[in-house]
């Protein structure tokens, strides 16, 4: 349930056509070819959205005991719980911060290093191949390095840290939590954004940047009127991407590194659906916030594409 | 056709032939929570057993720990794909109770196998918290435990605190914590594992207080709680302070704190009796004790409530299953099995002919501690603040207290607004729980 919105997003950014490179009509022969063409499509939507998706609007109207033996129906009971609990506001904005700071952590670094590598004459296969690896890690796996790393407990390098007199402890201190969660969700995400800047500066003339150098252009202000502007289509891609990212695919990493805490200081609104309905076991309250959540990303969605799209200058 | 007929009917052989074959030996599932040394005891029992007769193979699984293992379950069994036997955790014991059409009461099943099921041959405290108020008991004790005190020979030693006299109340644990920290015979003096149920349910009933409303949950699931009370709020404050400069360190929600004490960072650790084996296994100089009382309680030392973990039967098996759990649960039960479990991994003996049998060897004579978590069970009769703790959700409110003591810890609240906000989310949650 909780990741399937972002399949409507990715779909969604295919079949809005702007990345295709041209549009010519293609006409089939048979009339009943293309909807057979695009049948496994409609089918992992159907499966995969629609399905669970009603499941998680029918579930939300509804009080069950945790083993599903007896059913309530309690109208919009649920959703009236929810939103007027504390801690759902709390979790909206650690969502907030967490998924702003991921993605322009991740985002920033990428391009950085993007604009690096372009740079680098020898041995550019194996950088590039190395900064690719990470994205090859598993969630939960990059959530278990990061946490063998800074556990207070057993982590190498929190014993360093805490060992120059400074408290690190992030079972306790929310602050340094977050840092922790954000700092292990970007690094993963950084080799993907990495690989669309690498491909997005690749694409620009290499003429228009010579020609400004010609006339007297300094690197930076080459990077900012010419090398950036030209990669906004790439940028706005990735924001959505990371967006995404951000909200549902860190869930692996959060469950691995902080389970939510210390306190609530770590709990996003996916980690909250999950802590719910899979350990609180109250799936009323769970599916109500997923119904929420579905339509916040929804919301999202549609804002992105329709005003932040329009800025995006597609060459 | 005819190709096409005879491949249908090799493959109805085929089928025909292996499920003939696994009717040869029914396969029970073990859903359990035990990591490390309990670890390899749960797959020794297992492979003892399906060695021992040739009707039933145990087939052990590890499902992460103890609440991660119950919500496995109960997702299975929504799913339909529910184990045969599962483990749950004392906290679970009231969520798996009131599920009263998903699970078979263990009494049913022993009955089974053939065997008449004796229910005074089992330890009493502990059979009385699995059973329901009318006295069947609903699932089998396989790992009871009670909180002890460990703690480090060595840095005892080196702060110069006697090392044969553990501390016994906590204003002792606090001055000795106090001692190895100033000393710097280590970074930290004392560190706990479960809070929860160290610190509030057995803190409650160790020192005859009660902690929740209807005998804490035993008499009726409506409950309100009570652990705001002045005197828990001056141990949290206590634990608190001592959080300030480091000398007492916290873990985290369930036993994670273990790696604080083994790796020596910590002198003085309280954990269940059945952390003991990974202390043994660390080759580390160690020492136990009782729990800790408070001496301003005047009924203190009471008798501690029963921790661990028991097994729990799914419905809807078939009875070849169930006469495979019957066997396995008799052969848990025999006397050498239960006493060398109790032996080796500090476990409660869940038979009196184990304990007696563990008494008569001599084992306590030559291993002085050993005895301590039974005896503080056993010790007095309980009262009504110490049958035990009983939620229909306290998995879920020892999150919520878990929570609020971490924001206490961090300094972002004083221990009177944790347990004030323990006790206001508390009773919401159970409210919401029990449906009122």
């Amino acid at each position: 349930m909780v990741t399937a919105p972002s399949v409507i997003l990715r779909a969604g950014l295919f079949t809005n056509g702007t990345f295709m490179a041209s549009s010519t009509r293609v006409t089939f022969p048979n009339k009943l070819l293309p909807y057979v063409l695009l049948a496994p499509q409609l089918a992992i939507t159907a499966i995969f959205f629609y399905w669970p998706a009603s499941q998680a609007i029918y579930q939300s109207v509804l009080r069950e005991d945790p083993f599903g033996l007896s059913t309530q129906f309690v109208g919009l009971d649920n959703f009236r719980r929810v939103l007027g609990d504390p801690n759902y506001l709390n979790s909206l904005q650690v969502t907030l911060i967490f998924s702003v700071a991921t993605a322009l952590i991740a985002m920033a670094l990428a391009l950085l290093l993007a604009v690096m590598a372009d740079k680098v004459i020898r041995g550019k296969g194996i950088y590039r191949t190395l900064m690719i690896w990470p994205y090859a890690v598993a969630p939960a796996i990059a959530g278990m390095l990061w946490l063998f790393l800074f556990n207070p407990s057993m982590g190498t390098l929190a014993y360093l840290v805490r060992s120059t007199g400074y408290n690190w402890d992030p079972l306790l201190n929310g602050d340094q939590a977050m840092v922790l969660i954000v700092s292990a969700a970007a690094w993963k995400q950084i080799s993907y954004n990495f690989l669309f800047f690498v491909a997005g500066l690749q694409s620009i003339p290499k003429s228009l940047i010579e020609a400004a150098a010609i006339d007297g252009a300094g690197e930076t202000k080459r990077f900012w009127t010419i090398v950036f502007p030209l990669l906004a289509p790439t940028t706005f891609f990735l924001l959505v991407v990371n967006t995404v990212y951000a909200f549902f695919d860190t869930f692996g990493i959060i469950h691995a590194v902080t389970g939510g805490g210390p306190g609530k200081a770590t709990e996003t609104l996916v980690y909250k659906v999950y802590n719910d309905g899979f350990v609180n076991l109250i799936l009323g309250d769970s599916a109500a916030q997923s119904v929420i959540l579905m339509i916040i990303v929804i919301g999202l969605t549609a804002i992105q594409f329709r005003y932040v799209e329009r800025k995006v200058h597609y060459g | 056709m005819t190709f096409r007929g005879t491949s249908l009917s090799l493959a109805l052989a085929v089928v025909l032939a292996s499920s003939t074959s696994s009717f040869a030996v029914t396969e029970i599932s073990w859903w359990h929570a035990m990591s490390g040394a309990n670890n390899e005891v749960v797959n020794t029992l297992s492979k003892e057993f399906n060695e021992s007769q040739s009707d039933y193979k145990v087939v052990p699984v590890f499902k992460g720990t103890y609440p991660e293992t119950l919500n496995a379950g109960i997702a299975a069994f929504r799913a339909k794909q529910a184990p045969d036997i599962i483990q749950v955790f004392d906290a679970g014991t009231g969520v798996m109770m009131a599920a009263e059409g998903a699970i078979k009461p263990v009494a049913d099943i022993l009955s089974m196998g053939g065997a008449k099921f004796d229910k005074s041959l089992y330890l009493p405290g502990i059979v009385a918290y699995y059973s329901k108020p009318d006295g069947t008991m609903l699932s089998f004790p396989y790992n009871s435990s009670s909180p002890i005190l460990y703690y480090n020979k060595d840095i005892f030693k080196k702060a110069g605190i006697d090392d044969s006299n553990p501390p016994k109340t906590w204003p002792e644990v606090w001055e000795a914590a106090k001692k190895i920290k100033t000393s710097g015979a280590a970074k930290c003096g004392y560190t706990s594992a479960w809070l929860t149920w160290i610190h509030t349910e057995n803190f409650a009933a160790w020192n005859n207080l009660p902690w929740g409303s209807n005998e804490n949950g035993i008499g009726g699931t409506d409950v309100e709680l009570e652990i705001n009370a002045p005197i828990y709020v001056k141990h949290f404050q206590e634990l608190a302070d001592l959080a300030k400069d480091g000398t007492f360190r916290y873990g985290g929600r369930t036993s994670e704190a273990k790696q604080l004490f083994l790796s020596g960072e910590c002198g003085i650790y309280n954990d269940s009796s059945g952390g003991l084996g990974d202390v043994i296994k660390s080759g580390m100089n160690y020492g136990t004790g009782q729990l800790p009382y408070e001496p301003e309680a005047k009924d203190a030392p009471q008798n501690t409530i029963p921790g661990g973990a028991s097994l729990w039967v799914f419905a809807g098996k078939s009875d070849d299953q169930y006469k495979g759990v019957a066997a396995f649960f008799n052969f848990l039960s025999k006397t050498e099995i239960q006493a060398r479990l109790h032996q080796v991994s500090g476990y409660l003996p869940v038979t009196l002919a184990a304990y007696e049998e563990t008494k008569k060897s001599g084992f306590y004579d030559k291993n002085p501690g050993r005895e301590t978590p039974i005896q503080q069970m056993m010790g007095k009769a309980p009262t009504e603040n110490s049958k035990g703790v009983r939620l229909v959700n306290l998995p879920q409110v020892r999150d919520i207290q878990n929570e609020e003591f971490e924001n206490m810890l961090s300094g972002k609240q004083t221990a009177q607004q944790a347990l004030d906000n323990a006790v206001k989310r508390g009773n919401a949650a159970i409210k919401q729980a029990i449906g009122q």
